[in-house]
């Protein structure tokens, strides 16, 4: 049974990869990389029910909350050409 | 008889997660735009990852690893949607358009993109 889930996972990690790698549009790679660490950490529980060593779930948690911050950060970089945006300032553009 | 009808209830989850999680990708590779594609990962973000973890909670019983993995559902309820305004908000404001049948937005506003959509 973890097995099938382990598998579908791998296949959907390779197709959410394809589309990293297409995408058009440098936001598609953005979304393509937040589904892959989303998979990455359902492959990361799914192998530890398999291998019987369910610790992995801790592993999961923080690459769960570092996915949330790269991403936001990458993000706020796209949009704003800076880390440290200050909404009060005048936007110079 | 519980176990089995445990046993059968979680089987039943992690399949239909695998399913919706395949689904979800497929999606993302298929879909024409971006925004239709932000969509089609939510399905991936909610339905797959949500049954998949439901279906290892029945098989961990009541221990910590049910929790952690209670944890991780909640981290997943709070940080896709985060993360799929914050994607759309950023593919707006760089003026990139949803792509739409028909376009019942009113004639009079320009066409959106960096400068109309910022209020002062």
């Amino acid at each position: 049974m973890f097995a099938v889930a382990a598998l579908a996972v791998l296949a959907a990690l390779a197709l959410v990869v394809a589309r990293a790698l297409m995408g058009p549009t440098v936001f598609d790679r953005v979304l393509a990389g937040n589904s892959v660490g989303s998979l990455a950490i359902m492959l990361l529980a799914v192998f530890g029910f398999l291998t019987g060593r369910p610790e992995f779930l801790d592993i999961g948690l923080t690459y769960g909350l570092l996915n949330l911050i790269g991403t936001l950060a990458v993000l706020k970089f796209f949009r704003h050409g800076d880390l440290a945006y200050d909404p009060d300032e005048e936007p110079s553009q | 008889m519980m176990p089995l009808l445990t046993e059968i209830a979680s089987w039943l989850l992690i399949v239909a997660g695998s399913f919706f999680t395949v689904v979800g990708a497929l999606g993302l590779v298929r879909m024409p735009e971006i925004f239709s594609r932000m969509h089609a990962a939510s399905v991936m973000d909610t339905l797959g990852v949500g049954l998949l973890i439901l279906g290892m909670m029945l098989q961990a019983g009541l221990s910590l690893v049910a929790l952690k993995l209670l944890i991780l559902l909640a981290l997943f309820f709070f940080t896709a949607p985060v993360i799929t305004h914050a994607l759309a908000r950023a593919c707006l404001h760089e003026g990139i358009e949803p792509l739409l049948a028909e376009d019942r937005r009113p004639k009079s506003k320009p066409p959106g993109g960096r400068k109309s959509r910022r209020q002062p």
